[in-house]
């Protein structure tokens, strides 16, 4: 009889508690996604970073979801969708507003013209695949494009990144290629108009 | 002027943690450039110099000088990379019309590395401060609404520096772009883009080696001065340019090597290996390879470095004529045009038959 009256609530209890755990673990994976299993120290650290620094908030694609705004994370890295053509940006008024943002967080547009968030995975053709540590270091400590190239654009705070040490530098690049490849032809900025000369 | 805002508005973070440098002194009165006493006599030490492929820097007129510490020599066991000795300083003095904008300097310090630092010359054109690390945008109107900017050292370094050391590693090895035996070659190539005059008194190789200042002498580099192996004039011409203005980036020492594109010359010596219809420094896939920066409108697939006989389709020309920041090239260093060199470029790739 004691058995059998208890029996009903511990169910209860039981089922809430693994509603609960399944709960938790789905958010977690939707906030963090799968494939985080045993990795190296150097891998490990430069996710931690860019997790901390925020990095997927830009380069990794919002779409709406049942709750509201989320990450993308089947896109994760990969920056603005190459399928995703934007129409040309809205002029703003003069006064304080200085910049416009699609919905995905993927592209900027503002007095530098409009910008794309790059494809930071390790796909050789549309992302980082064929970049070596040292290219990536410089692009972020000079704010250039592989050390040597066109500045790289507003939103990108470079400057940020560049404060880390070369060993932490090194580890984001580390994490970022052990990521799947994702193949994403991000579009190249665009300018202001061609200055006449 | 959208472009300096667009270059200074996000950089207000970036502007605000740089700092004026220790190393090189507030004033260029005081690098050593001038004979003193607030005179702008250039030292007797100083000594000019003129590089027959000079830098396309928007139509500047410059001026440039070096000072090599009494008695030392430059090692110059490898013939296309110099090593200076601890102390040697560059000049480099920037002007658009009768006003002198900037002066470049370089010193080799004892450590092995290099100063770098730029002056901004004042109003009165009595001297030149010091510039920030991180640069000065928009000093100088050179043409309806194009500046001059004096550049952040990182850009400096993102051409004179090959390749980055590692940290602990020692010093990285630095390039004095202007001043090497291609440049200072007595065989000067008469259509050399640009060319400033070679003034009596200038240092060239012979100089140097009459000097003694190469180590080891190296007298064949007066006897069988170095030139760039070509087919004909024009390519020679073309050659020279995008080794200045894009080899400094593109080539195999560089940390942007394994993009294929490989434009600096080297001092190859005369008759070291017949001429042919691709000099030998150039890698065949310039004709051949796809770049990765697709020309707009182009075919799929169609964007070649050089395209042989279509101007169009050669990525290195439509880059070139283009100052939109995110396109141009080279990307730094320039914002206006450079109309003969394109005129000229374009000529040459009409001229290549297709299958080079």
């Amino acid at each position: 009889m004691l058995k059998s009256r208890l029996t009903i609530p511990f169910l209860i209890l039981t089922l809430t508690l693994f509603s609960t755990m399944l709960a938790r673990a789905t958010f977690e994976d939707a906030a963090k996604p799968a494939g985080t299993s045993a990795k190296s120290a150097r891998v490990a650290r430069g996710e931690y970073l860019v997790w901390f620094g925020g990095c997927n908030d830009c380069h990794t694609p919002w779409k709406m979801g049942p709750r509201g705004p989320e990450q993308d994370f089947s896109r994760r890295l990969s920056g603005h969708p190459a399928d995703l053509v934007m129409p040309p940006a809205p002029a703003l008024p003069p006064g304080p507003w200085a910049m416009t943002a699609a919905g995905t967080m993927t592209a900027w547009a503002g007095p530098w013209g409009v910008s794309f968030t790059a494809n930071l995975t390790p796909d050789k053709e549309t992302g980082l695949g064929d970049w070596t540590e040292e290219m990536f270091i410089a692009t972020m400590k000079t704010g250039r494009h592989q050390g040597k190239g066109r500045a790289l654009l507003p939103p990108m705070p470079y400057f940020n990144v560049r404060e880390l040490s070369d060993e932490d530098i090194k580890s984001v690049f580390a994490y970022l290629q052990s990521i799947p490849a994702i193949h994403n032809k991000v579009p190249v900025p665009i300018d202001p108009e061609e200055p006449a000369q | 002027m959208l472009q300096g805002i667009a270059a200074s508005f996000f950089l207000a973070a970036a502007v605000s943690a740089s700092h004026i440098p220790s190393g090189p002194p507030r004033l260029l009165s005081e690098t050593g450039l001038y004979a003193g006493n607030g005179t702008r006599t250039i030292d007797s030490a100083n000594r000019p110099f003129s590089p027959q492929y000079p830098l396309w820097s928007d139509g500047a007129a410059k001026s440039r000088w070096v000072r090599l510490p009494e008695d030392a020599t430059i090692d110059a066991r490898l013939v296309d990379r110099w090593d200076f000795p601890a102390g040697t300083r560059f000049w480099k003095e920037f002007r658009f019309g009768d006003r002198k904008v900037e002066t470049r300097y370089l010193r080799k310090n004892t450590d092995g590395s290099w100063t770098f630092a730029s002056y901004a010359w004042n109003e009165a054109q009595t001297d030149a401060i010091l510039a920030p690390d991180a640069g000065l945008p928009n000093v100088a109107e050179i043409g309806p609404g194009r500046f001059h900017s004096i550049p952040a050292i990182t850009d400096c370094r993102a051409c004179h520096v090959p390749s980055e050391a590692a940290p602990g590693s020692g010093a990285s090895r630095t390039e004095i772009l202007g001043f090497s035996a291609l440049q200072l070659s007595t065989d000067r190539d008469p259509g050399a883009l640009h060319a400033e005059p070679l003034a009596d008194g200038m240092v060239t190789l012979r100089t140097l080696h009459d000097e003694r200042t190469l180590a080891p002498a190296r007298p064949e580099l007066v006897t069988t001065p170095p030139r760039i192996q070509a087919p004909d004039a024009r390519t020679r011409s073309v050659l020279g340019y995008l080794s200045t203005n894009c080899g400094s980036c593109h080539n195999q020492d560089s940390s942007i090597a394994n993009l294929g594109l490989r434009l600096k010359a080297p001092a190859t010596l005369p008759h070291a290996a017949p001429p042919r219809a691709v000099p030998p420094h150039l890698p065949i896939s310039l004709f051949s390879t796809t770049s990765k920066w697709e020309i707009p409108h182009a075919p799929a697939g169609e964007s070649r470095y050089v395209t042989p006989g279509t101007p169009d389709l050669s990525a290195i020309l439509v880059r070139m004529k283009s100052r939109r920041p995110s396109t141009q090239m080279p990307p730094l260093g320039t914002v206006l045009h450079d109309k003969e060199a394109i005129a000229l470029v374009t000529e040459w790739i009409e001229s290549l038959a297709p299958g080079t």
